[in-house]
């Protein structure tokens, strides 16, 4: 435990897309379609646990082992995420914990808005994240990766 | 332990309350020490304590010119810091520009 303060954090994202709202909804809301665009290069770390229900109140999980490369080897990254709301081909409400070796690092929120306009769909990505205390505490973390680990706990294997 | 980053010790010293007010002191112009500490009800020697672990963290740096030591705001470690925060947006801008090209490849079904 720490009495660290939590650090908070707002973006967003637009993109156009020159296809159907439709196109762009599948490509979030199949495991199939998600896993060809989340993750970027995963050769780096072993799946140790996957889950996908792209439900109202369903869950998903990705949990991997890093091999070595930018984490030190052996070190587990996990994401937890809730979904909350689902309009198909308009919106997708989120939240979701990152953990490393157990500890959680941040809690995000976010919501996923897609719009059609004449170009095809406009996509926003409205994330509101609260970093944890975990940057502080010498005894259990890695130093030096924090940030890293932030970004490749993300883009573990879809 | 390996690796460690300005990154971490900028946290670190940014964790506590006495020295990000600091911080957000010298955000308005250079300080002197006895002014900084006058601003805060802890002993002289906790405090000289506090502005070590900025200094050493890189968020501010001092200089004695005679008797009287001034610090001013690092502006570089404090980037640091924004730069870990914004990496989550980052991380976001790359996995839309990997969906565009998977929808981009995709056979539409939907058009």
């Amino acid at each position: 435990m720490s009495d660290a303060p939590a650090v908070h954090d707002r973006f967003t994202i637009e993109r156009t897309y020159p296809h159907a709202p439709a196109k762009v909804f599948a490509a979030f809301a199949t495991e199939e379609g998600k896993q060809r665009w989340f993750s970027g290069p995963n050769d780096q770390w072993d799946l140790i646990e996957r889950e996908f229900d792209f439900s109202v109140g369903g869950i998903e999980t990705i949990e991997g082992r890093w091999k070595g490369g930018h984490m030190p080897a052996g070190t587990v990254s996990r994401m937890d995420l809730v979904y909350h709301d689902i309009v198909p081909d308009r919106r997708i409400v989120y939240s979701y914990r990152m953990a490393i070796d157990g500890k959680p690092i941040s809690v995000s929120m976010a919501a996923i808005e897609m719009v059609p306009d004449s170009a095809g769909t406009r996509l926003t990505l409205t994330e509101h994240g609260i970093y944890l205390d975990g940057y502080e505490d010498k005894g259990s973390r890695h130093h030096g990766v924090s940030w890293q680990m932030d970004k490749m706990g993300e883009t573990l294997p879809a | 332990m390996p690796n460690h980053s300005p990154i971490d010790a900028a946290f670190a010293a940014l964790a506590d309350p006495t020295r990000r007010a600091v911080v957000e002191r010298l955000g308005r112009g250079p300080a002197s020490v006895s002014t900084l500490a006058a601003d805060h009800p802890i002993a002289l020697p906790s405090f000289m304590q506090h502005l070590r672990q900025l200094e050493s963290a890189g968020l501010i740096r001092s200089e004695k010119q005679g008797r009287v030591r001034t610090c001013t705001l690092s502006p570089q470690a404090l980037t640091a810091v924004e730069t870990w925060i914004i990496q989550r947006r980052r991380d976001w801008e790359a996995r839309l520009g990997r969906l565009g090209a998977y929808l981009d490849q995709l056979e539409d079904p939907n058009v």
